[in-house]
């Protein structure tokens, strides 16, 4: 490190420049191939890395458009990609202001207010949160089957079921929220109560304006969770037009019906704007991440 | 924590008090009518859960005493309801029978049954549908006379008339094809003989005396009306039994205590292959653990290299698998992993002349699932050890490299144990997510292939989640007692996990 051969940095550096580049050849792998299938003809030919005959089929039936084929066969769009996107992100949306707004007020109640039994009420809310909600699969399809008696809402097949859901998973991110609470001085909200603020109001008017940034970064996890949420929504949503994508894109690739190509668009266009959104705020969450899970 | 002074908030203007006090009441009542309709339609321990949260609401924003309960409540309540009651629920069906054959409560099952009716083939009698004007009148009879009912719309709306004696048949008939062309009304239609048989339609021709098929007697029993032949609710199995001893579909719900744990127990067909997933799960978890955690803090040691050029661009293509949803990666490995026209496959058969056949050799379809999710989890690990790697002081390495030590030593002496404390935690976050990485098996192999020779679809890639997945809702008959047994022991299992990494993430915060 300190006295090093030049001739030997040299080759360490090319054995290390090699070895990323043969990784990152694998890793890349499957993305540069699903933009090659989109424009290539057709669900089941295959062909050279490049397409030979590129085609905007598959794109157009991703968009929900029709494609008339050259010999002029109208291909219709075989699933409602964009109605997907537009399921599955809102019930995100709805599902990440629901948990931010639990989340956020039980984080400043437990990391302010002093009240019998918060340690263990902390302590057993947060090993309850590492039980899976696998676990609870079948008890939330029942619950929800028989409450569609009561109104449809409620019930199998509706995205307001799939929100009540997600609100549950607020554990992590009041750990989250309260890390980032308990590093804001306290001289702050003494001076507040000092000046007659109520909780409520020192929370309102001096902690939620604070925590804007570590909300944001809740909002997006809690968002891209629930957009890459399978088992949940896959029990409780039913109809074509109801799905989420998770549980849609999985029809593209059924045995008997097997649409390569078209899923291959579909899942570009689905995917990318998630990824982009992940790349930005990449920095963030994982700091978050890593804090969240070590503050005690 | 702070110091805050503990005393209430002063009570707000009178008038805020009496709306806010109504807007309480009015909270309680709707939660508490929510409680009593879910405990009617047949989730008695859900409603009466409603029930708690809606009294607990009552004082938490009634009572000026409970102020600071009311920080808590919203997220204590969801997670009451939608977290720890179904997983215990789950585990109670666990001790039930319910199932594709036991959907029903023990009223719906009754009521279905005795739905049921027979049909007299013997007192049939053929029928003609007579327009007039916009209604029918269906004629019971042949040419030397018979019945004919009052005016019917037969817009498939049930309806019940009489039918009156005639001499003749009806001047204006309709051709066969037309009186077919009317069945669904017709099959909606009772028709009443003066001397009060009731008279439906059974089949394209005929209209025929339908009575039902069993009576209610006292204490639930049911009477075959034809043979007098009894039928017994049997509450053990959750099926009226008739004298043979035949069970009558449809079941209802019902509690058969441990019926569940003893067929996992004593019925070969299901302990051989769970005992077989619960070993690939644990190996499924270890080594996904093992394989990412490897391979990230390889990655994240070169990235940390000072000589290293273009950093930034490697680590943000590094960390592309982590930005993509998973459920769109998997589903891309899937057709990728084909076995016909994947793109694998025609690379592999090019090069080396080989066409593994992923989906359907076990051993490779296991390998296949591993490869996808250190594909997958990589990039998560090597974040982490970035930052852990960060926090090494870089002068005991130096002194190592100037006592001559090699850069694989120094890794292994001085990098490793520095870095393992702090990442046990996240070590076993990451077993118990894979321990339950169900989305993973239920979108790239489903399970299979499957293990011969069992009672229920088991395979080779299943993970007890996705195992007990299946059971529930995939497979023809969804069994959700016997998934809900499943999952207890699951439970347990998580349970263990859970706590050891609990006390790990103590210890780390302690040592923090």
């Amino acid at each position: 490190m300190i006295v090093e051969n030049k001739r030997e940095l040299l080759v360490k550096k090319i054995a290390a420049h090699g070895f990323m580049l043969i990784f990152l050849a694998l890793v890349m792998f499957p993305f540069l191939v699903v933009i090659s299938i989109s424009f290539r003809e057709g669900n089941f030919t295959t062909g050279d890395l490049i397409p030979r005959n590129p085609t905007l089929e598959h794109w157009y039936l991703a968009f929900g458009l029709e494609y008339t084929r050259d010999d002029g066969t109208v291909v219709p769009p075989p699933y409602p990609v964009l109605l997907w996107m537009w399921n599955s992100i809102k019930v995100a949306l709805i599902a990440a202001a629901g948990v931010l707004a639990v989340s956020t007020i039980s984080a400043y109640a437990f990391s302010r207010i002093r009240f019998i039994g918060r340690a263990a009420l902390l302590d057993s809310l947060f090993i309850i949160q590492m039980f899976p909600t696998t676990l609870a699969l079948i008890a939330l399809y029942a619950v929800f089957d028989s409450m569609g008696d009561i109104s449809p809402v409620i019930g199998i097949d509706s995205h307001w079921s799939l929100v009540l859901v997600y609100l549950s998973g607020v554990m992590m991110h009041i750990w989250t929220i309260k890390g980032y609470f308990d590093s804001i001085d306290s001289a702050l909200d003494k001076a507040a109560a000092v000046d007659g603020a109520s909780p409520w109001q020192t929370f309102r008017m001096i902690f939620l304006p604070l925590a804007v940034p570590i909300m944001s970064v809740v909002f997006v996890l809690v968002f891209i969770g629930v957009i890459n949420d399978y088992p949940l929504a896959s029990i409780l949503l039913r109809s074509e037009e109801n799905l989420t994508l998770a549980v849609g894109s999985r029809l593209y690739l059924n045995e008997f019906k097997y649409l390569w190509g078209d899923f291959a668009a579909a899942a570009i266009l689905s995917g990318l704007p998630i990824t982009v959104v992940f790349l930005i705020a990449q920095k963030y969450l994982v700091s978050g991440l890593s804090d969240g899970a070590v503050k005690g | 924590m702070s110091e805050l002074s503990q005393a209430l908030p002063p009570a707000s203007r009178p008038l805020g008090l009496i709306a806010g006090k109504a807007l309480v009441a009015l909270c309680t009542l709707t939660l508490i009518y929510v409680a009593y309709t879910v405990y009617m339609v047949g989730q008695p321990l859900f409603g009466l859960l409603v029930m708690i949260v809606a009294l607990v609401f009552f004082f938490v924003f009634g009572l000026r005493r409970f102020y600071f309960a009311r920080f808590i409540f919203p997220g204590i309540a969801t997670m009451v309801l939608f977290v720890v009651f179904p997983i215990l629920y789950t585990i109670y069906l666990g001790f039930t029978n319910y199932g594709s054959f036991n959907l029903l409560t023990f009223q719906r099952a009754q009521e279905v049954i005795l739905q049921a009716e027979v049909v007299d083939k013997s007192a049939a009698v053929p029928f003609a549908v007579a327009p007039e004007g916009d209604a029918y009148r269906v004629y019971l009879g042949d040419d030397a006379g018979g019945f004919l009912s009052a005016p019917l719309a037969l817009d498939g709306t049930p309806a019940s008339v009489d039918a009156e004696p005639v001499s003749t048949s009806p001047a204006e008939l309709l051709e066969r094809r037309a009186a077919i062309a009317l069945r669904t009304g017709l099959a909606e239609v009772e028709l009443i003989l003066p001397d009060g048989t009731s008279l439906r339609n059974a089949g394209l021709r005929e209209f025929a005396p339908i009575t039902p098929k069993f009576e209610l007697l006292d204490g639930d029993t049911l009477r075959n009306v034809e043979t007098g032949a009894l039928l017994t609710p049997d509450h053990e199995i959750g099926f009226y039994v008739d004298e043979t001893g035949e069970e009558i579909a449809p079941g209802w719900r019902t509690n058969i205590g441990t019926g569940n744990f003893e067929r996992i127990l004593t019925s070969e067909g299901i302990r051989g292959p769970m005992g077989a997933i619960f070993l690939w799960t644990v190996v499924f978890a270890v080594a996904s653990v093992a394989l990412t955690f490897a391979i990230g803090l390889i990655l994240a040691s070169i990235l940390q290299w000072e000589h290293l050029r273009f950093k930034a661009a490697y680590r943000i293509l590094l960390i592309l698998p982590y930005a993509v949803p998973a459920f769109i990666s998997i589903l891309v490995f899937k057709g990728l992993f084909n076995q016909n026209f994947g793109e694998i496959n025609l690379i592999l058969e090019a090069l080396f002349g080989i066409r593994p056949d992923w989906m359907t050799n076990g051993t490779l379809a296991r390998s296949m699932l591993l490869i996808v999710n250190t594909w997958l989890g990589y990039p998560y690990m090597m974040l982490l050890a970035m930052g852990f790697l960060q926090s090494i002081p870089q002068e005991q390495k130096k002194a190592a490299y100037l006592e001559g030590a090699g850069m694989i030593r120094v890794f292994f002496t001085i990098t490793l144990p520095q870095i393992i404390p702090p990442f046990l935690p996240l070590l076993l976050a990451s077993f118990a997510f894979n321990f339950n990485n169900i989305v993973l098996v239920l979108l790239l192999t489903r399970g299979g292939p499957d293990i011969p020779g069992t009672i229920i679809p088991a395979g080779k890639t299943d993970i007890l989640g996705s195992f007990t997945y299946r059971i529930a809702f995939m497979d023809s008959g969804t069994q959700f007692g016997l998934a809900g047994a499943i999952t207890l022991l699951i439970f347990v299992l998580v349970s263990i996990i859970a706590y050891a990494n609990f006390v790990a993430m103590r210890r780390a915060a302690r040592k923090a």
